[in-house]
């Protein structure tokens, strides 16, 4: 399999001409056969090739720290893989959506996003125009039988968050069948992304998710010193560890606060609301902005801390941790929170297995798998955060695993910023080479960000893939609610708290 | 110690959290970036940060016109350090404005929202309920709108809340370029607010589609939804949460003064802001 398969690491560029292009059922053979072995997908996308589409596959070995990359040519249909390997499940609909490659035998073949078809043509959903309302637009699974009924919820919500759709088939309180719509949020990154890098391209690689903005703003980083051949100062790429987990702690201990509040727990709810900003703060001292936009560029980073603010930064980070430790304290040993949080909302390991999930959705299933540890690029290749799993996927599971992520993060936070190497914070950065590839793997908070970006002659972006953690683990939501009752689903939706604009770009 | 007790426990350790303002100063880490300040004698007169903002967010640069439209500004500070001198950024919060068009600043005055009109100040002064619509927003304003609802920055102490639904609203806070995929449900949620209502566009997405300014499936923030009236504008990427604050505030006249009180720097910790 060797020569067929182009062996890659993360951050490390190559020849995009290396990249095997095999017929597509010798292609397709070698992705069922490495994800049904265990691999794991984390990127499946199509690139317009005349009048066919050039489909990639990026397969992660985390036992190894190898990427597997290999690609195919398809015409207007190919045969789905998804009912044997589900976690390809929404990516043969992305392309579909966006090359209108067909998919024969999709076990459930509906549309992702409702974005325009990236290649001129007929719309593959054969719709004429733009459909007037999405959930009004599109075929649910239906339940049908005596007092079977649906409830619908969203686009917009009752709390302020992002818009999606979730449609419930119930009986009663139980929930048979849960189907998340998305695409609401769609804003066509990856088109305005294509021709860069320019002075736009930051921006809106911080605008993914706003929530993850230094994370996605690494993996660009990263991607982009790798197809240019530049290195950063070390006491850059300790800044930039800094910054992830201080976005990691922010988001952890804000999601255990909103917990509480789905439970009535109010003590901790107010709590973490109040300490969240702590963290915030604390990229803002650094950058000047709450969620640390401006901070991450390729090269290194825009600002640097002296001595003294960085001490600083410590204690305060320090002492903040002390009072989530006592916040979340409260929470995680009342009985009323047990109660509602164990044994809610589970996805066995096999499930989470086969979906492909990642981050803290699947290492709360006991399923071990952390970007950070598995294909460490940066200041984690020598400093490492140890990796936290928990054993019964459920929602105690899911909030546990975050508790405990949190406080390896405070405690790495602390010890860096007490320890920073000297030396300046930023090189300078070429232009990226012509016709390279590079995958781009960072642990965000929610998970796996993936960028996988080429280059063409020109030394210009000619397609930048994005696969945003919620891309996998949306369905995992969805399989979590099955057999629940349907007042548990804001506890179920906070405890993945996945991204909506992440996932429709 | 265990239940009830613990919490209480806890609690007075954990001490009072909610910041100073608007009675004290508001506090703002030191590289906060908030009011430019333009000269255009000075430096290149801004003609170097013209080409390095990633919004085109800098108005007639190298003339004595040079100007910042902060309803495209995504505060990253890059024209600053392009041409330092020319662009400076100032530490003021107040962002807010009642028409699109004042957000286009040289920043020698103050940017201070002007407030209602003294029936519609009767009717929202004393109790607004809001209703949030995420157009594609990327999360950062919906997070900066919580927690301005949050027990530090408390929007309730002044009678101003969040609600579940837009029957129960007395206006909208849009946030997000408005992506063609929700503009229909913008508009219907638009349609079931009762009047009379308020309209308040947040961030730099809703105020000119921002970073996502042009792509083809979106409208350019609220201006490119003329069917819905916009009341107040408020730049910022996302604004701060005390800068949303204040200029709902100003909006129903409850702040009027025009002094800038900024505490010292530091880390809004507990201690720092009482």
């Amino acid at each position: 399999m060797a020569n067929r398969v182009l062996q890659a690491w993360n951050g490390e560029a190559v020849g995009a001409a290396e990249v095997p292009v095999l017929p597509v059922d010798e292609f397709q053979q070698i992705v069922a056969d490495i994800l049904t072995a265990g691999g794991r997908v984390s990127s499946y996308f199509g690139r317009e090739d005349g009048d066919r589409t050039l489909v990639t596959a990026v397969l992660a070995d985390d036992a190894q720290g190898r990427l597997a990359v290999l690609s195919t040519r398809v015409g207007a249909s190919w045969t789905s893989l998804s009912a044997e390997c589900p976690s390809l499940q929404a990516f043969e609909r992305e392309i579909f959506e966006q090359f209108g490659v067909r998919p024969e035998g999709h076990p459930w073949l509906k549309p992702l996003r409702f974005e325009p078809p990236l290649v001129p043509g007929v719309d593959p959903w054969g719709r004429v125009a733009q459909p007037s309302t999405i959930p009004g637009n599109y075929p649910f699974f239906r339940v049908d039988g005596e007092e079977v009924h649906e409830v619908a919820v969203g686009p917009v919500h009752a709390g302020v968050i992002e818009p999606g759709h979730f449609r419930f088939q119930c009986h009663g309180e139980h929930v048979f069948h849960l189907e998340i719509v998305l695409g609401y949020q769609h804003r066509g990154v990856e088109r305005l992304l294509v021709g860069g890098p320019d002075r736009r391209t930051v921006g809106l690689i911080e605008s993914l998710a706003g929530d993850t903005s230094v994370g996605n703003a690494i993996s660009y980083s990263n991607a982009v010193e790798a197809v240019s051949g530049a290195h950063i100062p070390a006491r850059a790429s300790v800044l930039r560890g800094i910054a992830l987990e201080l976005e990691r702690l922010a988001n952890h201990v804000g999601d255990l606060g909103m917990l509480a509040g789905d439970v009535g727990f109010l003590p901790t709810a107010s709590y973490c609301g109040a300490l969240r900003a702590d963290f915030l703060n604390s990229l803002a001292e650094i950058c000047g902005n709450r969620f640390g936009r401006g901070l991450v560029v390729p090269g290194g980073v825009r600002f640097d801390l002296d001595p003294g603010a960085a001490g600083r930064l410590a204690d305060k980070v320090q002492k903040a941790w002390e009072q989530v430790d006592g916040a979340t304290g409260l929470f995680f040993e009342s009985p009323s929170v047990r109660n509602r949080l164990d044994g809610t909302g589970v996805v066995s390991r096999e499930t989470c297995m086969a979906l492909g999930l990642v981050g803290p959705a699947a290492r709360a299933c006991g399923v071990s798998r952390d970007v950070r540890r598995d294909h460490a690029t940066g200041v984690f290749r020598f400093l490492h955060v140890p990796t936290v799993t928990g054993e019964t996927g459920d929602v105690y599971a899911r909030a546990w695993v975050r508790r405990l992520e949190a406080e390896r993060s405070a405690d790495f936070v602390v010890r860096q910023l007490r320890s920073l190497p000297s030396g300046p914070v930023r090189a300078p950065c070429p232009p990226p080479l012509p016709d390279r590839l590079v995958v781009s793997l960072t642990e965000g908070w929610r998970g796996e960000l993936c960028h996988v970006v080429t280059t063409g002659h020109d030394g210009r972006f000619t397609r930048y893939k994005l696969v945003d953690p919620s891309f996998h683990n949306w369905i995992g939501l969805s399989l979590a609610m099955r057999g629940e009752q349907i007042s548990d689903f804001p506890l179920c939706n906070k405890s993945f708290n996945l991204s909506y604009c992440g996932h429709d770009l | 110690m265990d239940g009830i007790p613990g919490i209480f426990q806890f609690r007075s350790r954990f001490g009072g959290q909610t910041v100073a303002y608007p009675e004290g100063p508001a506090s703002f880490p030191e590289r906060f970036r908030g009011l430019p300040l333009l000269d255009a004698s000075k430096g290149d007169g801004g003609r170097a940060a013209e080409e390095v903002c990633p919004t085109g967010a800098v108005v007639d640069p190298g003339t004595p016109r040079l100007a910042i439209d902060l309803g495209r500004c995504t505060f990253c500070g890059l024209c600053e350090e392009a041409s330092p001198g020319a662009v400076a950024f100032t530490r003021d919060y107040r962002l807010a404005a009642r028409s699109r068009n004042e957000l286009v600043v040289k920043g020698e005055a103050p940017l201070l929202a002007r407030a209602l009109d003294e029936k519609a100040r009767a009717l929202f002064g004393r109790s607004l309920r809001l209703r949030q619509v995420s157009a594609a927003g990327c999360n950062g304003c919906e997070a900066e709108l919580n927690a301005a609802g949050n027990i530090q920055f408390d929007m309730s102490r002044f009678g101003v809340a969040f609600v579940a639904s837009p029957r129960h609203a007395d206006g909208l806070v849009v946030s997000g370029p408005v992506s063609e995929n929700m503009r229909e449900a913008l508009l219907e949620t638009w349609e079931a607010t009762p009047a009379p209502r308020l309209v308040i566009a947040v961030g730099a997405c809703a105020c000119s589609g921002g970073i996502f300014r042009d792509s083809p499936v979106q409208s350019n923030g609220m201006p490119g939804v003329p069917e819905i009236p916009v009341d107040l504008w408020i730049a910022g990427c996302p604004p701060h949460p005390i800068t949303f604050i204040d200029g709902v505030l100003r909006l129903l006249g409850r702040v009027e003064k025009d002094e800038l009180r900024l505490a010292g720097t530091g880390i809004l910790l507990p201690s720092a802001e009482t």
